[in-house]
């Protein structure tokens, strides 16, 4: 049994940060992926993530939408444990039902935007909605028109995702997340299963969030432009840790550990 | 050389189409049955359970490994001596349709790997229950590759409905075997027989892969 002692059953306070990782650790065999990671991000904030391919970015983000369990630690969601549950006045680790009332808070776009082949683009964004907000159908039409008209895709929402673009479906899937409502939003890399010409109608998508919208969010990218433009607050990650973290413009204009600068400079290059 | 009498073969006509009734009514229940049920040990053989899908996945090996003229027999023979006391139809539906079930069963799993673990992950991203999960978005998606496996078990179960004549039950070939112990000819009977099974199950074939296509056309798939 791990010592859960140090893990409050729930944060409070007034800067209760909205999503919380506290010594999160993850690992498949012998390797470590996420070490003793801890992560705070505040409400309405935009963080990104960047770093070398296998730092854990992804699995950060997989870890909060919990499609995996974690090893040990705690992440926390709006205060309460997502990954655990509160019994007897101590945290064990959630059950299926605590996960499904936490989980309402997080919603995902993923890399290859994984929307539902048997379905329209509407039909898409009405689901959760419907099936699990119970929504009534002309509740979620409406919704969902107006986020598809949010993401510019009102015109296709009849569409199968099979006869939209790379860059139209991840709109669609955009819009579909946002459908759920959510306080959290996360976005691991969705620009790039995409062609050079249509990322920029999905940067502007998620530009026009963080510019209209008090999401929470947090992006993996490998786009160092958008990064800087857009968010509040840039991690660099290594070896499933955070290296440097800070404002955009201190972190690429002035990184202060040998490792971020290896890796900007590296990235300047391939550019 | 022949001695065909189509008077003899109008008069026996009736039963034969009596039969061909009954035949595709235990088809068709057994197959409904192997329906449901093959979807069942489908999704036990992956519940998070270890022991269920233990004891799932050693039942259909099981089943698959004997041959349904042994799970008829045991059911219809056996059941009685631990107080399940069958009728020749019930006991033979029974069996066709926990026969098919763990090879249906087989069609459904194959379908159900196919569809690519992202599409999983969406329907939790989307916070679905696991039965949201599986028929929303999984078995939609896992139908059309299994259809074709799917239609060619319903075209097997047709014509394994011959083996319930071993415990009466009076489908076509018991009716053509009992017809033709009565007026000592067998030539008109089972030769109806034949050109019955075939004018069934040819153009059930044909109209399966129809479906097929329809089907995959109406969830968008191609
Ligand atoms: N299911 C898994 N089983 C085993 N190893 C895994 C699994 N998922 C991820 N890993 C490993 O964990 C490490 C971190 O993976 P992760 O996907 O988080 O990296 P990443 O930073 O997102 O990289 P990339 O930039 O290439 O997407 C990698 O070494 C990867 O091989
Ligand atoms: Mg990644």
């Amino acid at each position: 049994m791990l010592d859960m002692s140090g893990f409050p059953t729930e944060l409070s306070g007034e800067n209760t940060p909205m999503v919380s990782f506290r010594k999160v650790r993850k690992s498949y065999g012998a390797l470590t992926v996420l070490d003793d990671l801890d992560l705070d991000i505040n409400a309405g904030e935009m963080v990104s993530i960047i770093g070398p391919s296998g730092s854990g970015k992804t699995t950060v983000l997989r870890m909060l939408m919990t499609l995996e369990q974690i090893n040990s630690g705690v992440i926390y969601v709006d205060g309460q444990p997502l990954t655990h549950m509160p019994k007897g006045g101590k945290l064990v680790p959630a059950n299926e039902r605590h996960l499904r009332s936490r989980r309402a808070d997080i919603g995902m776009c993923f890399q290859h935007f994984n929307l539902f082949p048997h379905m329209t683009a509407l039909e898409n964004c009405m689901e959760g909605p419907v099936q699990v907000l119970g929504l009534s159908k002309a509740e979620a039409r409406d919704r969902s028109e107006e986020l598809l008209e949010l993401v510019g895709m009102i015109a296709k929402k009849d569409q199968h995702p099979s006869r939209l673009s790379g860059g139209q479906q991840q709109r669609v899937a955009i819009a579909r997340a946002l459908a759920m409502r959510p306080k959290v939003m996360l976005f691991d890399e969705v620009t790039s299963a995409l062609d050079p010409e249509v990322i920029g109608e999905v940067t502007n998508v998620i530009r026009g969030l963080v510019s209209e919208h008090n999401l929470t969010m947090l992006m993996v990218t490998h786009q160092m432009g958008f990064a800087r433009d857009i968010s509040d607050r840039v991690c660099f990650f290594y070896g499933g840790k955070i290296e440097e973290q800070g404002h955009p413009s201190e972190l690429f204009g002035n990184p202060q550990r040998e490792r971020t600068q290896q890796f900007l400079s590296a990235v300047r290059e391939a550019v | 050389m022949f001695d065909w009498k189509w008077e003899f073969a109008w008069e026996i006509l009736p039963r034969l189409v009596t039969a061909t009734g009954n035949t595709l009514l235990a088809a068709g229940a057994g197959y409904a049955i192997a329906l449901v049920l093959g979807l069942a040990l489908a999704i036990a053989q992956r519940s998070p359970y270890r022991g269920l899908t233990f004891v799932v996945r050693e039942f259909v090996e099981f089943i698959r490994s004997t041959p349904l003229l042994l799970q008829i027999f045991f059911i219809f023979y056996v059941g009685p001596q631990f107080g399940i006391r069958l009728s020749p139809w019930m006991s033979g539906m029974i069996a066709i349709g926990l026969h098919y079930s763990c090879y249906l069963s087989e069609v459904y799993r194959g379908g159900i790997d196919s569809v690519p673990k992202g599409q999983w992950e969406a329907a939790i991203a989307l916070n679905m229950t696991t039965v949201q999960k599986y028929r929303r978005v999984i078995i939609p998606q896992a139908i059309p590759s299994a259809l074709s496996g799917m239609g060619n078990y319903l075209v097997g179960i047709f014509k394994d409905t011959p083996m319930l004549s071993v415990i009466g039950v009076a489908e076509l070939i018991h009716t053509a075997n009992a017809i033709g112990s009565e007026h000592y000819r067998f030539l008109e009977p089972f030769t109806m027989v034949g050109i019955i099974f075939l004018a069934i199950s040819l153009p059930a074939a044909g109209l399966i892969r129809l479906v097929e296509g329809r089907v995959r056309r109406k969830l968008g798939l191609k």
